[in-house]
């Protein structure tokens, strides 16, 4: 297999260990204020992230340096591209992760209230807009002859990109709850567990037919079949939540989410950014690749670190696999 | 011209918080050690106290840093393009070996009190340290290419530099002697910053809080071992500087003549254009001495290397801004040597029990500033006497932009950064200054301590 299919594939992964992480702590945080009615329980909703949500951010760090490492063509257009969408996805970004670490700072009940909003509404941006690019990059934006976007923000805000983005955020959310009723108890866990359903419907006739029209665009027999493995998976995933088997129904959205990702990343292959103003100006995983040579040191060291990342990582969800309790006692009304 | 001072305001800001992220935590993490090998709740109690504003310090760091990640294919795709086979790895690598580290550690180390043995909690802080300092070499050899690019070939038909040996990069001279550079000046800011703090409390409560007596002594101390290194690195680094990038020495003294031996001048009070000076302090051979460690060396000054670029490089300005470049070079060493000074006094202040008098609160205050505008300075410099060029010799920085940004989309997420780094500043500063009035937490023993999330400063929620 060419070294430029290789961190295709790479990247593809890095974005399912993105999305499938930081996806459940984004759905957390946009159902911080709606599942959390008071300060405990807002309070133990946001410690089953607390360990992790900020190792799940630096999925996306790794994914961006990866693309200007093995495909700078690729990271050069689509950064500069999609500029103020990734403005107000930093933007969202910094809000939120100063938001999650500061809300505890102070104990007064307004200093909360306004972190809690910057968290809600800074997950919210984040898991919406990460949709609305992905399906950009899948359905074509208009590039040049010298590898430059041509539209600007409103070009992303197509209905096809629109659609994309109401997938991402519908499916995190549905994580997000899938993730509570595995991580909490008592009331919480109920809240949650009684969403999961109808959330989960609306989500699915959402995404269904997100990844119907994306194949359309551009696809073939095999993104089309794992699609339809995305759609088998969110469905089991939906029957355990039911039947209370929450391991398996967290399983079952993670699966959902990395499978749309493999069948929107093979749909895509071998272009990586495909040109609407002309095929020929397309970018793909051989014109806008590094050298053989920067990909082989790459790969080197892409097969030693990440099986060691994988490893702590798990290890850390292994360390706070328990349930987080609702303390009442300590807080303050 | 906007994408220069969006780069400029977004890495000055983001790397006000990185020192002191690299120093707090190895000082964080050798807190916690006294605390495991002697038992003593007075290293508890400080191994808290400073993990809490550390973490505060760390939360800005983080965020700022994904900025960082993205703004190079944001504002300067045409530099990506050109470099990214080269440039584009050390991101990777930096994700991949030091991000990680960090951000998984440091939430095993805010959660684990009490859930992970003691041995092994110790252990996570000291992890997450060295997370941050492999982020530092990385990101310090990516900057080091910048600045005397090594281990590639321009490959005229692709239009682009290639990577030709990985290990040169790696391995740049400029990066081995950048890193110890940026580590000192890191332990020598975490150092002020302790001392500035634990002397502000000691004062405070008349020196009743003892702890911060240890805290204070220790953080001086710090900054003195610290700053000794930081000068004597920045002084090879000045040598090598010469070598490399002859242009930045000149402009760092304004030296517009050739000169042998060269003075330096410790204050001018001129114009910097090359014209008489007004007023200025001087010091024979320094100089010389500090360029190529011979008191009789010559240096190559401003009009000679100008026309000398011109002959390699074709027509055009090739000299950076000298007076920015002359004086952010003397403050980023009298800041430096300052803090030095405020470290001396209260160590030797605070011998035989005693405490400094009335005017140590306002220096107190003011110590950890010093070396944090120091390392500001010392980036603005090097980046600045770089100039015109983003990779010496190699790329203009005004061709690196991207072409395809309009000036009002670069405008708008210039100013929407500013404000909000603005904002971010002042709340972290607020929550500083509430946790250094809150003074050291009480703490027996970390049994429980995040299982009652109210309990003293309980560092997770």
């Amino acid at each position: 297999m060419e070294l430029t299919t290789v961190w295709f594939a790479l990247i593809a992964i890095l974005w399912i260990g993105y999305f499938v992480l930081e996806g459940f702590d984004f759905g957390v945080g946009i159902l911080l204020t709606i599942l959390g009615r008071d300060e405990p329980e807002r309070r133990a909703i946001l410690r089953t992230i607390g360990p992790v949500w900020d190792g799940n951010e630096v999925w996306v760090l790794v994914a961006g340096g990866a693309t200007f490492a093995a495909f700078p063509e690729w990271y050069a257009t689509l950064f500069s591209g999609f500029y103020l969408a990734l403005f107000l996805i930093l933007v969202a970004l910094i809000v939120r992760g100063v938001a999650i670490e500061y809300r505890n700072k102070r104990g007064d009940a307004a200093w909360r209230r306004r972190w809690d909003i910057a968290i809600s509404i800074g997950s919210f941006l984040p898991a919406l807009l990460w949709g609305v690019a992905f399906a950009n990059i899948v359905g074509g934006v208009p590039i040049d002859a010298d590898k430059q976007f041509t539209g600007n923000l409103l070009t992303l805000l197509n209905p096809f990109g629109l659609l994309g983005g109401a997938t991402t955020l519908l499916l995190f959310v549905t994580h997000g709850l899938i993730f509570l009723t595995l991580k909490t108890e008592d009331e919480i866990r109920e809240r949650a567990t009684a969403l999961v359903l109808p959330v989960g419907l609306v989500t699915a006739v959402v995404a269904v037919a997100f990844l119907v029209w994306a194949n359309a665009i551009r696809g073939d027999a095999i993104s089309f079949a794992v699609a339809v493995a995305a759609a088998l998976a969110f469905v089991g995933a939906l029957v355990a939540s039911r039947l209370r088997r929450e391991g398996w129904a967290f399983i079952g959205s993670a699966a959902t989410i990395g499978l749309a990702v493999v069948s929107l990343f093979w749909a895509l292959f071998p272009d990586v950014m495909p040109s609407s103003t002309d095929a020929a100006y397309s970018l793909t995983t051989t014109n806008a690749s590094s050298t053989e040579y920067t990909l082989t040191i790459m790969t080197v060291v892409a097969i030693i670190f990440v099986p060691i990342v994988l490893g702590y990582q798990a290890w850390t969800y292994w360390v706070f696999r328990k349930r987080v309790t609702v303390s009442r006692a300590s807080v303050e009304p | 011209m906007l994408a220069r001072w969006q780069f400029g305001i977004t890495t000055v800001y983001h790397f006000l918080f990185v020192p002191l992220t690299i120093g707090l935590s190895f000082s964080v993490a050798g807190l916690q050690t006294a605390w495991y090998r002697t038992g003593d709740d007075k290293y508890l109690r400080l191994t808290r106290f400073f993990g809490e504003l550390f973490l505060i310090n760390f939360a800005l760091g983080v965020v700022t840093g994904i900025v960082q990640e993205f703004q190079f294919g944001m504002n300067w795709s045409s530099y990506s393009r050109f470099v990214g086979d080269i440039f584009g790895a050390p991101l990777a690598i930096e994700g991949l070996l030091a991000f990680f580290l960090e951000s998984t550690f440091l939430g095993l180390w805010i959660f684990g009190w009490g859930r992970l043995s003691r041995g092994v909690h110790l252990a996570t802080i000291w992890i997450a340290a060295i997370g941050t300092a492999i982020s530092a070499y990385i990101i310090l050899a990516a900057n080091a290419w910048m600045q005397h690019p090594v281990g590639y070939v321009v490959n005229d038909s692709a239009g682009r530099a290639e990577l030709k040996d990985f290990f040169a990069v790696v391995l740049n001279s400029t990066a081995l002697i950048t890193f110890p550079h940026t580590i000192a000046a890191a332990f020598m800011t975490a150092g002020a910053f302790i001392t500035g703090i634990a002397m502000y409390r000691l004062l405070r409560t008349h020196g009743e809080d003892l702890p911060f007596r240890t805290a204070a002594k220790a953080g001086a101390s710090m900054v003195l071992v610290a700053g000794l290194l930081v000068a004597i690195t920045g002084d090879i680094q000045g040598k090598i500087m010469t070598e490399q990038q002859p242009m930045k020495m000149a402009a760092a003294e304004a030296l517009w003549q050739t000169e042998q031996p060269a003075s330096f001048s410790i204050f001018t009070i001129g114009s910097l254009d090359g014209s008489k000076d007004v007023f200025s302090i001087r010091i024979p051979d320094l100089l010389s001495f500090l360029a190529t460690g011979d008191l009789n060396g010559k240096v190559v000054g401003i009009n000679d290397l100008q026309a000398q670029y011109q002959q390699s490089y074709g027509a055009g300005d090739y000299t950076p801004n000298a007076p920015v470049t002359y004086w952010t070079f003397r403050w980023m060493i009298g800041a430096g040597a300052l803090a030095a000074l405020a470290a001396l006094w209260f160590l030797w202040a605070m011998r035989g029990g005693r405490l400094p008098g009335r005017g140590a609160v306002a220096t107190a205050i003011l110590l950890p500033f010093l070396p944090l505008a120091a390392n500001s300075l010392a980036w603005m410099f090097t980046e600045i006497g770089r100039q015109p060029w983003i990779v010496f010799g190699l790329m203009g920085t005004a061709t690196a932009v991207s072409p395809g940004t309009s000036t009002l989309e670069v405008l708008i997420t210039m100013v929407g950064f500013t404000l909000l780094y603005g904002v971010l500043a002042i709340v972290m500063l607020g929550l500083v200054v509430r946790r250094v009035r809150a003074g050291l937490p009480e703490a027996t023993g970390d049994q429980g301590l995040e299982h009652d999330a109210d309990a003293p400063l309980a560092l997770g929620y």
